[in-house]
């Protein structure tokens, strides 16, 4: 039935496995490597310094400022985390701590679902919605000229992407906070919200900051639906209103003509390479944050 | 000062309420907005026809490309990544069980890539094509959507294959199977839902993404054809009628949107409906 007896099977599967383990625990690392030698074009011509905090964007006349588009990203992703972060914190909270269990039954396929939708999609919604939100009732409201297409949009869209990601991250952390803790609280007297104020949130901070770090990393490197609303101009964005550009959709929309302006391609390398060095870091440091969370 | 910390407790529970049902508001506005819009210009040609000569300004056709291009390149992916997958997941948790030091240090790797971003897989899976000489295609575009549905794959059967009592394998080997066999014969019937369930996770995480097949799949006119052809993708074609000056042909990206959500919808449906059959396999402890 078979064409190699037991042992022999026994090693070809744990070669077979062992060869994936490899390939995938070397993936970051060859991720890393391969950007970093395309990317080397351009670091051996110009120094980090000067990549990294030049305002001039001309790739044709060789100059290649990336200050634009981190300060874009950094707008957004912060403005973002700002929207984001109370809600999923309330959320959460109101979801463990003071509801039945039915409504945690509700809010679960209503995560997977925003969680599930593409980011291609929010981007639609984003223009459909938020967009023409923005320049004809906000706008004119707030007494600001703007197009609706902006880091404001963008940002609006991407707290609504992320919301799924660090509400699922929350709730867990909320659920493993043991209930003796709380009891031990009542049982001195405090009210329900004195406990969740002083211990339950001082006990969750790592996983909380842990699950905003998160959520930071993801936004940051989120292409499609920023790209779709934020306007992508090349210029430091003055107030929330301007339109602006950010590093995943520097690279995503033009990867078309890289190839044939020189330098060009080592360029949009080196900012996947950055977006990679800045997602690593922020997922190490938050990840040192859950183990605190969990070591007591 | 009673008084006081009433009305915060009040004011707190409020704003509590208030921001779950935001979430909730907001899902509600998302369908209802891709549902209204897409419906109206949903058509029975634009699935089950390829695009004809100027269908961009307007003319005839759909999108049948580019829902089948999508569903063949996730297919592939998906396949691809559960091959390199699934021995990782059962290598964590039968060889390395008693090892807890190498998996927390594994498992972090794995929460790292999953980290990572689309677009930088994108990039990277361009810089690979050119090196290996290939053109945008839909083998180009598998290899780079499995690297990024891997680490979503391999942790999502990890963290089911992790429930298993380590008696299980233990009474498996007092009856004379070696680890493989406990792996593939007994660890993989015991948590057939789990898998099922990380596999059309991955699906729907391979369809709807834009940012790596962005360089790496190309975009066609053309059913696919051959793993060495471009090929199109929902959500590009999404993107791409979306950008066209023409009313028209961003009604069909409304449609087209409406399609990819229906997908993805169905996927995810799909998998929670499966996830409760197979348990007949399942020994409970």
């Amino acid at each position: 039935m078979y064409l190699l007896n037991r042992v022999q099977r026994h090693r070809v599967n744990s070669t077979w496995m062992v060869i994936s383990l490899a390939l995938v625990a070397f993936l970051p690392f060859l991720l890393f490597i391969g950007l970093y030698l395309k990317s080397a074009m351009l670091l051996r011509d110009y120094s980090l310094f000067d990549l990294v905090f030049s305002k001039i964007w001309k790739p044709s006349s060789g100059q290649f400022g990336f200050y634009p588009f981190i300060v874009g990203s950094v707008w957004v992703t912060m403005l973002a985390m700002i929207i984001t972060a109370p809600v999923c914190l309330l959320t959460a909270i109101y979801v463990t701590q003071y509801t039945r269990k039915f409504v945690l039954r509700i809010m679960h396929p209503a995560i997977d679902i925003l969680a599930g939708i593409p980011s291609v999609v929010y981007g639609l919604w984003g223009i459909l919605v938020i967009v023409p939100f923005i320049s004809r009732y906000l706008g004119p409201w707030l007494e600001v000229k703007t197009m609706g297409y902006s880091i404001l949009a963008a940002a609006f869209v991407l707290s609504i992407m992320i919301i799924p990601f660090v509400l699922n991250i929350l709730i867990e952390i909320f659920k493993a906070i043991p209930v003796e803790l709380k009891e031990a609280t009542w049982s001195l007297g405090a009210t329900e919200w004195q406990t969740i104020k002083h211990v339950l949130l001082r006990k969750a901070l790592p996983g909380i900051i842990a699950a905003f770090g998160f959520g930071l990393a993801r936004a940051f490197g989120e292409t499609m639906a920023v790209l779709m609303v934020v306007g992508n101009v090349v210029k430091l964005p003055k107030s929330v209103f301007d339109p602006g550009y950010t590093l995943p959709a520097l690279i995503a929309n033009n990867y078309g003509e890289m190839l044939s302006i020189p330098k060009y391609d080592s360029a949009l390398m080196f900012a996947a390479l950055l977006l990679l060095v800045v997602s690593l870091f922020f997922n190490l440091v938050m990840h040192f944050f859950i183990v605190k969370f969990n070591k007591y | 000062m009673k008084l006081a910390r009433k009305i915060e407790e009040k004011f707190f529970k409020a704003l509590m309420f208030l921001s779950t049902v935001f979430i909730l508001i907001i899902l509600a506005i998302i369908i209802y907005s891709i549902f209204e819009k897409g419906l109206k210009s949903i058509s029975w040609e634009m699935i089950t026809q390829i695009p004809q000569g100027g269908y961009y300004y307007g003319k005839g056709g759909g999108i049948l490309n580019a829902i089948l291009g999508s569903l063949t390149l996730a297919f592939g992916a998906t396949a691809l990544a559960f091959i390199i997958g699934l021995p990782v997941a059962l290598y964590l948790n039968v060889f390395l069980v008693r090892h807890k030091k190498v998996i927390t240090i594994i498992r972090f790797l794995l929460d790292l890539i999953w980290g990572i971003p689309s677009i930088v897989y994108g990039a990277f899976g361009f810089s690979l094509m050119i090196l290996l000489g290939l053109q945008t295609s839909l083998l180009a575009g598998i290899l780079t959507v499995t690297l990024f549905i891997l680490p979503i794959m391999i942790r999502s059967m990890d963290e089911i294959l992790s429930t298993v009592p380590i008696g299980l394998q233990e009474a498996s080997y007092s009856l004379g199977s070696n680890k493989s066999e406990t792996a593939f014969k007994i660890m993989t019937r015991q948590t057939v839902s789990g898998i099922i369930t990380a596999i059309l996770l991955s699906f729907g995480r391979a369809i709807g993404d834009a940012a790596s097949v962005l360089f790496t799949a190309g975009y066609t006119d053309h059913l696919p054809n051959g793993l060495l052809e471009p090929v199109a993708t929902l959500p590009l074609s999404i993107f791409f009628q979306l950008s066209s000056p023409v009313a028209e042909v961003q009604n069909r990206a409304y449609a087209s949107a409406l399609v990819l959500t229906l997908i993805i919808l169905l996927v995810s449906l799909f998998s929670r409906g499966l996830g409760k059959r197979y348990h007949k396999t399942k020994i409970n402890f």
